[in-house]
């Protein structure tokens, strides 16, 4: 307890004291609270606590060690990446969106260029190797972002174990997007008309490894973790929120998928040609932060398949084209890896700087002014790890969009917080927000 | 996200250059004027002062084609037994995508009747997001809402308008108690005010913010960037193409 903090402010406030705790305090604590003689205490919990999965900040209003009431703060990671987009052509946005559900950034990227591609009408004119590496690198990073649910939501109840694991098998995944894309994140790499680079030589017979090596790696959670007493304890009956709860409040992904209900927009609404992968939509009937972790586990397993199909589709389509053969669409620039590190091809440089003006006419406007989107809205939804991922994208007719509006699943599941934690102990409101596993780089934009 | 492709095919018609007025309110939301980038003329130079107006997809008439007209048809006498006539404004369908124009006062209404009829079962508020058409008279603020139901598997958008001198529009969480951030968004964002919500306040900006940062006529380049003497001005004053 400190009276003396800078940043605490003024120990005057209109509704009883104001501690600072800092550690190793806690007698000076419930002295001081014994002196109040109230048991109702006003806690605020982040903006930075390892606990609350980033910047979140809570306020709590205990009873004890009761749960009265439970307020999100959030703001604190605000960007403004859709008011920057507003002011980039539409590729670029792709550079900007992809930073905002940092663990998720294809489907950032993906219900984006999605929503460009249907104002475009192109949608069917993607070439099928892109939207097939657009599914395989979705499902890789689908298993990523589980990865790091489970292992985050393991470390905050204390589980170690299940931190290491997670992020040793994450970084596994990394390593894949890296030889794919060249970035761990912010790929930018789905763009509109396609991907940005074809596979390069090599990475599929990595992805095979990759999924081979999973199949065993992924029962070592199982077996820590699903009959695990003190797991169990834990997560059991913790953050319910039932199939009423969920619809009323609009929660969409694993938290709506432990009720039981099979909702996954892959299956019923499906984009980018999911309905030719065979997969099953997983559920759990608890309706708590176990059978959240049990539809995440499960999941990682089905997106293991859907990568398989995808790598043996790939494996058919070598050589074909992974951009919209529309040239006043498709990037003119054709990336190629030099001794110096990536760059552009020099059989493309050779094109444009020694052979054809025109060539690089195009590709001088293509690259600084960009393409024209033709008037109007448009909202593609993708399931992404957390639920109903959807960019709201508007265009005026210009080469910039008009205007972009994410509709994040973590910020929409974050108003689940009350009712998940209230009545519930403090510990509990921890594994309620790691079940809902909110990213604030979504959350904030 | 219909099956039928009939409003994909009508498109064509749709697209501004063909529309030889609007016919409904969805008309010309902007002027677009510059060297390059404005079609429809014969003049190529650059040098003309080309100007060309910025239209949106024009609203269209019945059939609107697949489950559009269901939805349409069990809507009208939703609203009607509600006591709501012409609840319906201008209806855009547009790249398969269906939007209702809906009158800011009977918002509510319309929203219940789309929640609660088993006939629509509108039961997913995706979520709201404004947008701000500065040149758009009258109607400055477009407030947008994303709907689904996942009874039949449908999606469908509603549009409210505001004025910027009296940027009210009700609030939609008694219906979609979702609906409650993504208002606060949008107030924090475009200083739409949501009447009937139980707590307005800024979400993502400060409490002492002054200002709402996605409005169109935010001032930019809070923050001057200086290299060498020279300053890079805010990006909407920068040269462009658009």
């Amino acid at each position: 307890m400190s009276t003396t903090d800078a940043y605490a402010g003024t120990n005057e406030t209109t509704e009883g004291r104001v501690f600072t705790v800092t550690g190793q305090d806690w007698d000076a604590i419930s002295q001081g609270l014994a002196e109040e003689a109230e048991e109702r205490v006003v806690v605020n919990m982040g903006p930075q606590h390892p606990s609350t999965h980033g910047v979140l900040r809570l306020i709590l209003e205990l009873e004890g060690e009761t749960v009265t009431e439970a307020r999100c703060g959030i703001g604190y990671l605000h960007t403004g990446i859709e008011k920057n987009m507003e002011f980039r052509t539409w590729t670029q946005g792709v550079t900007f969106c992809t930073r905002m559900d940092y663990l998720s950034p294809f489907f950032n990227e993906a219900t984006y260029v999605l929503g460009v591609e249907r104002l475009l009408d192109i949608e069917h004119d993607v070439p099928e190797k892109a939207q097939v590496m657009r599914v395989l690198l979705m499902e890789l990073n689908r298993i990523s972002s589980h990865l790091v649910a489970i292992a985050t939501g393991g470390m905050e109840i204390g589980a170690l174990t299940v931190m290491t694991m997670g992020f040793r098998e994450r970084e596994l995944v990394l390593d894949l997007f890296e030889l794919i894309t060249g970035l761990r994140m912010n790929h930018a790499f789905i763009r509109p008309g396609g991907v940005a680079q074809d596979l390069p030589v090599g990475a599929l017979e990595e992805i095979r490894s990759f999924v081979a090596l999973m199949k065993k790696r992924i029962p070592e959670y199982a077996a820590l973790c699903n009959a695990n007493p003190i797991f169990k304890a834990r997560l059991e009956g913790v953050g319910h929120l039932d199939l009423e709860g969920c619809t009323a409040l609009g929660l969409t992904g694993p938290v709506l998928r432990a009720t039981g209900y099979p909702w996954d927009l892959r299956k019923t609404q499906p984009y980018s040609g999911y309905e030719d992968y065979e997969f099953d939509v997983q559920t759990w009937d608890t309706a708590d932060a176990y059978g959240r972790f049990r539809v995440r586990l499960a999941e990682m397993w089905e997106s293991l398949r859907i990568v398989e199909q995808a790598a043996d589709r790939l494996a058919g389509l070598e050589g074909a084209p992974v951009m919209v053969a529309d040239k006043k669409i498709g990037w003119p620039s054709q990336l190629s890896i030099g001794s110096d590190g990536m760059g552009n091809s020099l059989d493309h440089i050779k094109h444009i700087m020694g052979e054809s003006m025109e060539a690089l006419i195009h590709h001088f406007k293509l690259v600084t002014e960009g393409f024209r989107v033709p008037a109007g809205q448009a909202y593609v939804p993708v399931e992404s790890p957390r639920g109903e991922l959807g960019a709201h994208v508007v265009s005026d007719g210009g080469t910039r969009p008009f205007r972009v509006h994410f509709r994040d699943p973590s910020f929409h599941n974050l108003q689940a917080t009350s009712v998940m934690s209230e009545g519930g102990q403090v510990a509990d409101v921890i594994v309620a927000i790691a079940s809902i596993d909110p990213v604030m780089g979504g959350v904030d934009r | 996200m219909s099956d039928d492709k009939s409003p994909e095919k009508r498109a064509p018609e749709q697209s501004p250059e063909n529309v030889p007025a609007p016919t409904g309110q969805v008309g010309q939301v902007g002027v677009r004027t510059g060297m390059f980038g404005v079609s429809g003329t014969g003049d190529t130079s650059g040098y003309g002062g080309l100007v060309s107006a910025v239209t949106f997809p024009a609203p269209v008439q019945r059939p609107y084609g697949g489950w559009f007209d269901e939805v349409a048809d069990a809507l009208e006498a939703g609203t009607r037994a509600a006591g709501v006539e012409h609840a319906l404004g201008d209806v855009v369908v547009h790249r398969g995508e269906i939007t209702f124009h809906v009158r800011r006062e009977d918002l509510v209404a319309v929203v219940k009747v789309l929640r609660d009829d088993p006939a629509l079962r509108f039961e997913f508020c995706a979520g709201v997001s404004g947008v701000h058409y500065p040149e758009d008279t009258g109607r400055e603020f477009h407030v947008v809402y994303h709907l689904g139901s996942m009874t039949w598997n449908r999606r469908i958008r509603l549009e409210v308008t505001a004025p910027d001198s009296d940027p009210h529009v009700p609030s939609v969480t008694g219906v979609y108690p979702a609906a409650d951030w993504h208002e606060r968004e949008t107030w924090d964002m475009y200083g739409v005010v949501f009447d009937g919500h139980t707590a307005l306040t800024r979400i993502l900006m400060p409490d002492d913010w002054p200002g709402h940062p996605q409005r169109k006529d935010y001032p930019l380049g809070g923050i001057p960037v200086e290299y060498k003497g020279g300053s890079v001005p805010p990006p909407d004053q920068r040269r462009s193409y658009n």
